[in-house]
């Protein structure tokens, strides 16, 4: 019997030839990471519980702020200090104020076969480069910190096959929210999702990770995707050498626990409603309900890279928003904002009437800024729109594409993109 | 044996509602009581005694990792959270900070707000009303987690040896 990508990277992790779903395996970790969120839990347990502290890999443990960055208030700077002094003296990698992590991780760090453990849900992110990225809370991050290792149960694989070509103003974003749509917000808990299918050749890195890092709002221990040509490509561009032995691909007599088949063709511009990810509605729906919005948000781990911005810049190109609406855009990283300034997009996103903002988790973190008020409405490509998750409790979050944010935001209401990017062949 | 009164809460409850993001950064735990289920249930933190037991259905505990969500409960007393399903990373860490969780399908279908519940967690027996309800024995890694009275401990124990 073959085995999945994710079964293989588990197996090597550990040290076995074949592992099988629901073993528990120890696994030895390649990529250990945190962020500003939650760190300070992590430290205070290695400092005051553990009886032997040590970092097992300082070079292989990345501290990144992205969430509350820049800093809001005196507290919040204290915190982060407690992080910037632990990574100083252990000698971890640190990334302060550089993007958003996940983007970080993908950017100059994670090849594909590689496990990755993190102190955060959207850990899956890194199946786009073909590697398990798991997100776990402060105590497994401090286990795993100190052991170089993890146990892990091998998760059960859900295979997406995907066909066709999605059509112009329909991005991968939508893809994603219909799929969590199909199997619910618990319908992946403790399995992976694995993209695949003729389809992956047209989606590049920033699709992928679109893909691979929503698996977490499907209940997902990971997303992945067979690495290709495509990581190849991106790899060699960032200067990383990887052995085509980690390019590890599922065997065709693996076993799947479900196949799920979609054709691209047929997705349609599609957002969530409040307060579910699953809550799906087409945004052909949406626009005849006039829903006004009072901010929209193009950023975040699951979006705001540079294909993202370069779609929003060709709606947002020579046109104003609504000035009663805040459009918030925040690049996934120091990398993607040079290049959107580069190529002009900056520009484009100013004289529309935009706020540009640093590389953060920004709007979807709801705490550090654009925080919403009671009663407000946003559009965002956040990760979530949980009751209260981008400010106060009484608020709405829909989730969309970066073209329907745009989009939305010339209207004042929520609109359908493809009046004004129908001209785009991605 | 646990026996106390139970707190319903639906499908999907997940993390920000147990504690919000803007109460993450705060590093004295005990502060972030007060905030606990602030947008589902505002009367939960300052009513819920000691000893009492949460009962939710699908999906308890999804999304963000954030381990305070699974401190606070403890914090507050939670001493048992039965859900027909729950987030894996709060599954997680609520073992390794020592708050025992029971998956039991639909028992949140059937009990209701206030009422009182036994749980055995050494039998994996769980009581309502004259009804005895089963759930499975914890694996034996997860056992010897909670045995130790959470991960920390339990690899503290592992480097004496």
């Amino acid at each position: 019997m073959g085995m999945t990508i994710t079964e293989k990277i588990l197996a090597r992790a550990a040290g076995e030839q074949n592992v099988r779903p629901g073993q528990i395996v120890n696994a030895r970790i390649d990529w250990l990471m945190t962020n500003d969120a939650t760190t300070h839990v992590s430290v205070d347990l290695f400092k005051h519980k553990l009886k032997h502290p040590r970092v097992f890999a300082p070079n292989n443990t990345v501290f990144i702020l992205d969430h509350n960055v820049p800093s809001e208030t005196v507290n919040t700077t204290r915190v982060q200090n407690i992080m910037r002094g632990f990574a100083g003296e252990h000698g971890c990698i640190l990334y302060d104020g550089e993007g958003v992590c996940h983007q970080l991780m993908v950017e100059h760090h994670v090849n594909p076969g590689q496990l990755v453990i993190a102190a955060d849900s959207h850990t899956p992110t890194m199946g786009a480069v073909g590697a398990f990225g798991a997100g776990v809370g402060s105590t497994d991050f401090t286990a795993a910190m100190v052991t170089g290792s993890i146990w892990l149960k091998v998760p059960p694989t859900l295979r997406f096959e995907l066909k066709g070509r999605l059509r112009p103003g329909v991005y991968a974003r939508d893809l994603i929210l219909t799929i969590i749509g199909d199997i619910g917000s618990d319908g992946a808990i403790y399995k992976t999702m694995e993209f695949g299918g003729p389809a992956l050749s047209a989606l590049d890195i920033d699709d992928r990770m679109v893909l691979c890092n929503l698996a977490a709002e499907a209940g997902a221990k990971n997303g992945i995707i067979a690495p290709d040509e495509i990581v190849s490509r991106f790899l060699a561009g960032s200067g990383r050498a990887v052995s085509a032995q980690d390019f590890l691909q599922s065997d065709h007599d693996c076993t799947y626990e479900k196949v799920y088949h979609y054709d691209l063709d047929k997705i349609e511009p599609t957002a969530a409603r409040p307060h579910f990810v699953h809550n799906r509605a087409e945004v052909s729906v949406l626009e005849k309900e006039n829903i006004r919005i009072d901010q929209g948000f193009i950023g975040s781990c699951n979006n705001g890279r540079i294909e993202e911005l370069r779609v929003a810049a060709a709606i947002l190109k020579g046109k104003k928003i609504k000035p009663e609406v805040r459009l918030i855009i925040s690049p996934a990283s120091r990398q993607v904002q040079l290049a959107a300034m580069r190529e002009g997009l900056t520009d484009i996103f100013l004289q529309a009437g935009a706020m540009v903002v640093n590389p953060n988790c920004s709007v979807c973190w709801g705490a550090c800024q654009g925080v919403l008020g009671p009663g407000e409405i946003l559009i965002s490509t956040g990760t979530r729109n949980f009751k209260g998750r981008a400010g106060s409790p009484d608020s709405f979050v829909y989730l969309a594409s970066a073209a329907t944010v745009a989009a939305s935001c010339l209207e004042g209401k929520i609109a359908d993109p493809r009046k004004y990017d129908g001209k785009e062949t991605k | 044996m646990i026996r106390s009164r139970i707190w319903k809460f639906g499908d999907n409850v997940d993390t920000d509602q147990i504690i919000a993001s803007q109460y993450l950064l705060v590093t004295e735990p005990t502060a972030m009581l007060p905030f606990v289920f602030q947008s589902l249930d505002p009367e939960f933190a300052g009513t819920v005694k000691p000893g009492e037991i949460i009962v939710a259905g699908k999906n308890f505990g999804c999304g963000s990792s954030r381990e305070q969500a699974a401190l606070v409960l403890k914090l507050l007393g939670i001493s048992v959270i039965i859900a027909h399903s729950f987030g894996r990373i709060f599954f997680r860490n609520c073992i390794n900070i020592g708050l025992p969780l029971v998956t039991m399908e639909d028992f949140s279908s059937i009990a209701g707000q206030g009422d009182e519940v036994g749980v055995d967690l050494e039998q994996g027996n769980v009581f309502y009303g004259e009804k005895v309800f089963r759930f499975p024995e914890y694996p034996p890694h997860l056992l010897a987690i909670i045995k130790s009275g959470g991960l920390i401990e339990h690899i503290n124990t592992a480097q004496e040896d």
